[in-house]
């Protein structure tokens, strides 16, 4: 058996990079980003033209994330898409300086650094999407899921699939982990989203919503449920 | 009301059944994972746990393809 079919679920992170490997890649830093690097750990004029430098290269990464979904935000105007990206840049360079240690070459310094930009415009239009929104946290009716493109026996069966889990919902979850996971993979609501109602954080939330699927699972097993999910788009 | 199709409902709720990472450590190496990607390595073969994290958790999911898109050049009216 591999190691990553003998690890349990979230110890995969230790798996993923050993000491050793991290050395070898520091020592195969390219050369942009050792300037970065460089630029960003000096003093004086050197170290504040790198710094607006990296301002202006996430401002780039913010507005490019807030073109990819301004279509789904029709209320929102022009000047909130502007300040969304400044507000997402402008935090994504403190994150950005916080973290320089971490960076240990494993990519592009310009790649690094952009994915803190586009996290922080992503989770800035979420909550704006849904800003003064109730959040639904309770169980739509099932009878508005529909079984399509399938025959009677397999429509018996999903029937009998979510019927079990139904059950597993109400009786088998805790009441926190019925909460995340019927406002996550029930009802769309979106992560980070929920964590701020909670005061909770992305993390956090995910690995309720990890239990909560495994209890589910499990709960499938133990009524000798098969569930069939092969060509599922999610 | 508009009906949702049930097997994807489904899929949602119970999530990927592989071995995934949590949203923190998806992050930590995100990066790597887009640059493989975008290089045409298997991603997945060299940071297990990613893929499956991405059918998960919707959030990640998308920006994995927002950064993707931005290192492999398509701006998409930045």
């Amino acid at each position: 058996m591999s190691a990553l079919a003998e690890a349990t679920v979230f110890d995969v992170e230790r798996l993923i990079v050993s000491e050793s490997s991290a050395r070898l890649i520091e020592l195969t830093l390219d050369a942009e980003s050792r300037e970065w690097l460089t630029a960003l750990g000096a003093e004086g004029p050197l170290h504040d033209d790198a710094v607006a430098r990296l301002h202006a290269l996430l401002l780039r990464a913010a507005r490019f994330e807030v073109a990819r979904r301004r279509h789904a935000l029709p209320h929102l105007r022009g000047d909130d898409f502007d300040d969304v990206a400044n507000q997402a840049a402008d935090d994504a360079l403190v994150s950005v300086l916080r973290r320089l240690d971490d960076f240990r070459g494993a990519s592009r310094f310009t790649t690094w650094a952009y994915k803190f930009a586009l996290l922080e415009a992503a989770v800035k239009l979420r909550k704006r999407a849904w800003q003064g929104r109730e959040l639904p946290l309770e169980p739509e009716s099932w009878n508005a899921l529909a079984s399509t493109d399938i025959g009677p026996q397999a429509e018996l069966e999903q029937r009998a699939v979510i019927s079990a889990i139904d059950h597993a919902i109400h009786e088998v979850l805790t009441p926190h982990q019925r909460t995340v996971l019927v406002a996550l993979a029930l009802n769309g609501v979106p992560i980070d989203v929920l964590a701020e109602r909670l005061g909770s954080n992305r993390n956090a939330l995910y690995k309720t919503l990890h239990d909560a699927r495994r209890r589910l699972r499990r709960h499938l097993d133990d009524c000798g449920l098969a569930v069939d999910l092969g060509g599922e788009e999610t | 009301m508009e009906k949702r199709d049930a097997k994807q409902a489904i899929a949602r709720l119970l999530g990927p059944a592989e071995p995934e990472v949590g949203c923190d450590a998806c992050f930590d190496e995100l990066d790597r994972y887009v640059e493989l990607e975008a290089a045409g390595a298997d991603a997945d073969a060299a940071i297990p746990g990613l893929r499956a994290h991405f059918e998960g958790c919707p959030a990640c999911r998308e920006e994995h393809d927002s950064l993707l898109a931005l290192v492999s050049g398509d701006t998409g009216g930045a």
